[in-house]
């Protein structure tokens, strides 16, 4: 054992120097990929750079920074972000955990109607926006509109009337079928002898959705809520479609705050501050989430 | 020998779109010039074309701008200068205002497509069936008591359709003629901005208050194309737009009320300085096109008393490109087909870039002070408007921000160095 042991280190570490050097260009072209984009925004965020202006970038240290937290649109910005992101979530989760549970019962045409379910998710979100925005929300020839003026009320302008409640239903609609997807599949796993066993021990309906169905889906309503956050954060093409950010800021997200300062004011360092901020809140967002979709994830074990 | 292509950027207004449909004639007379066309909206039109020229990307040979573009590109040296023009194309015809507004130092920038100022639609039938007689120039007053009169919303019918989408190019330049009507100016002669004034305040309470109980709903999301639609179907009592609709409100293919149009000058209020605004579209040859002879070849048609003549006969005289050659209003033919015409140079007449307020303002143009800010600037006002027009803010809000905004922008611009 004792003579093993050394050559068997001696090889294993010949080894590990080697497949560092294997993956080490891939590894370097990912950091270049990462570190470059990244440093030229930092460096674009310290200038004065307006594509109006050209040639004239002088640095200007955090100015950039300073005016996008107090541009008007940025307590806006983030406030809607926020509210956004969240109540997709708990529309899609609490939708979600609901529907699948009913179709996850056996029915007649159960097939179908799972399809129709899912189907929204794969439309490409300006394509879902238009048709809202045209076919459903539109105050003059909506099918909404249609239905309201059938009843004798007058039709609602949804998106000035209340365009965040519009956006968020437009964005929910896309993405509480990823929910139901996922939760379905992990209902199909459920113990059912488990589930006969507490039926026979008395326990109601409700009991089993508590204490056996809910902690079951605990993770895959974790994973729900993770990955909705990340794409949810930087969502773009239902606002640029239906509101263009408006009115006035009821619908400016950060992204959608960041693009209309490099593309519409042409400030590319502002939006380039604004970009790192950004970054810097997602990663905060991140490290919570992690924090505990993780938490839910070793629990369980 | 392989074709040239020459790349057109442009905007999707109708004559625009027209003079895609005819590029064949073009491509017929030029066999070794391929056209290829990107139709945008306004708004995203000034995007793609601004981050492409300012970055010298050279995405595009023609580029469509206007008298707001045209001279501040054009100083930047972006912009192809407009000289040895051929012996036929007769520059001498354009009007000199219109030139005026897209040279900057005696150079010109970019050749007219065509020039508008904006002006006053309304329903005569209305009208007559109300009692109602429209004044040659109305005031803002009066449109709002007219407004009142017409405005049947059961019947489907709107007393005014008035810009409300956001955008410089969109709801701003109507309520800078507003504003300028109302006596206001964007800065004063320090480079001030002046929304915290009185004149402001009455302009803006006026314009949310007419548009947002006597328009159609969904105002706020309205610019030019979508308010055409709706007066062409006959939902509206009175517009007040480009002078270049008028082509298309009288034309009995598209447009329900064609022969039940009746037109005015655009309002005023304290004053009818800068009432009407003052605008051309131009195309104008990018120094980073790598098909600059093409291209100028292309522009040159598409501005020439020629082209006027390809459209007339496939169009109908009436749907000439307006307001950018005389010889157009001498054409006795062109008069009687066009019943909008008189009207559109009078408005063309009137409006002048250099004093377009009542008080003196360091800035030319009419709808737009000419300097590189604004356009960054008016979006975001723009934006607040819109804001102010849906009831998601209040008037007070909008011009408060409006200050700050513009205050900021000027501050970062370096206009108030110590």
């Amino acid at each position: 054992m004792q003579d093993t042991a050394p050559t068997a280190g001696g090889v294993s570490k010949q080894k590990a120097r080697v497949s560092r050097l294997m993956v080490s260009p891939s590894v370097l072209l990912l950091l270049l990929w990462m570190v470059v984009p990244l440093s030229m925004t930092i460096y674009f965020s310290l200038i004065r750079y307006n594509l109006l202006y050209p040639g004239e970038n002088e640095y200007v240290g955090l100015e950039n920074f300073r005016f996008f937290v107090t541009d008007l649109g940025f307590m806006a910005g983030m406030t809607n972000t926020l509210l956004l992101v969240g109540s997709v979530l708990l529309i899609t989760v609490v939708f979600g955990v609901l529907i699948s549970l009913l179709i996850n019962l056996a029915f007649w045409g159960q097939g179908i109607v799972r399809i129709l379910l899912i189907s929204p998710f794969f439309i490409m979100p300006t394509v879902n926006a238009l048709v809202w925005k045209n076919l459903l929300l539109h105050p003059v020839s909506g099918v909404f509109a249609a239905i309201w003026q059938f009843f004798g009320a007058q039709p609602i302008d949804w998106f000035s009337e209340f365009p965040l409640f519009s956006i968020i239903m437009i964005v929910s609609w896309q993405w509480l079928p990823f929910a139901i997807l996922l939760l379905m599949t992990a209902l199909q796993s459920l113990d059912q002898e488990q589930q006969e066993a507490a039926r026979l021990d008395g326990a109601g309906p409700w009991a089993l959705f508590w204490h056996l169905t809910l902690p079951h889906l605990a993770r895959p309503i974790a994973v729900v809520v993770m990955i909705e956050t990340i794409f949810l954060l930087s969502l773009f093409a239902e606002i640029f479609t239906t509101t263009g950010g408006g009115p006035g800021y009821e619908t400016t997200n950060l992204a959608y705050l960041i693009y209309s300062q490099a593309l519409l004011q042409f400030d590319v360092g502002l939006a380039s501050a604004g970009g790192l901020i950004a970054v810097i809140l997602a990663n905060i967002a991140a490290f919570f989430l992690v924090r505990v979709v993780g938490k839910s994830l070793t629990d369980k074990q | 020998m392989a074709a040239t292509k020459v790349t057109i950027g442009t905007v999707n207004n109708g004559d625009m779109i027209r003079m895609q449909g005819l590029s064949d004639a073009f491509e017929a007379e030029y066999p070794n010039i391929d056209l290829d066309w990107v139709v945008l909206e306004e708004n995203v039109l000034r995007q793609r074309l601004t981050t492409d020229i300012a970055t010298g990307g050279g995405q595009f040979d023609v580029m469509t701008i206007g008298m707001y573009e045209a001279p501040i590109w054009g100083e930047k040296g972006w912009l192809t200068v407009m000289d040895d023009l051929p012996e036929d194309y007769d520059k001498e015809d354009i009007f000199p205002s219109v030139l005026g507004g897209l040279s900057k130092n005696g150079k010109l920038y970019a050749l007219p497509f065509y020039a508008e100022s904006s002006m006053t639609y309304y329903r005569k039938d209305l009208f007559e069936k109300n009692g109602l007689t429209m004044p040659a120039q109305p005031t803002w007053e009066q449109m709002k008591s007219f407004a009142k009169t017409l405005h049947k919303p059961d019947e489907g019918q709107y007393g005014v359709c008035l810009r409300g989408k956001a955008g410089w190019g969109e709801n701003m330049a109507l309520i800078t003629t507003i504003a300028n009507a109302f006596g206001a100016r964007w800065f004063d002669e320090e480079w001030k901005p002046e929304f915290t004034g009185p004149e402001w305040k009455d302009a803006l309470t006026f314009y949310v208050d007419l548009l947002g109980n006597y328009g159609p709903p969904g105002a706020s999301s309205n610019g030019f194309n979508e308010n055409l639609a709706l007066f062409n179907s006959g939902k509206c009592g009175l517009w007040v737009d480009a002078t270049v609709a008028g082509a298309f409100v009288t034309d009995e293919s598209q447009s329900k009320v064609a022969d039940k149009v009746g037109f005015a000058l655009a309002p005023s209020q304290k004053t009818d300085k800068g009432a009407g605004w003052l605008w051309s579209w131009a195309l104008a040859i990018p120094v980073s096109s790598d098909a600059k002879e093409a291209a100028k070849t292309f522009i040159t048609w598409a501005t020439s008393k020629q082209y006027s003549a390809l459209v007339a006969e496939t169009t109908g005289i009436a749907t000439t490109p307006p307001g950018t050659r005389a010889s157009t209003y001498d054409n006795a033919e062109y008069l009687a087909a066009a019943p909008f015409a008189a009207k559109t140079l009078e408005s063309m007449d009137r409006a002048d870039p250099n004093d377009a307020t009542l008080k003196p303002a360091p800035y030319v143009g009419v709808q737009f002070a000419a300097i590189p800010e604004f356009q960054a600037i008016a979006t975001q006002v723009g934006k607040l408007f819109s804001g102010a027009l849906a009831g998601s803010m209040s008037t007070e809000q909008a011009l408060m921000g409006a200050q700050s905004i513009t205050t900021r922008e000027m501050t970062r611009a370096r206009y108030y160095s110590k």
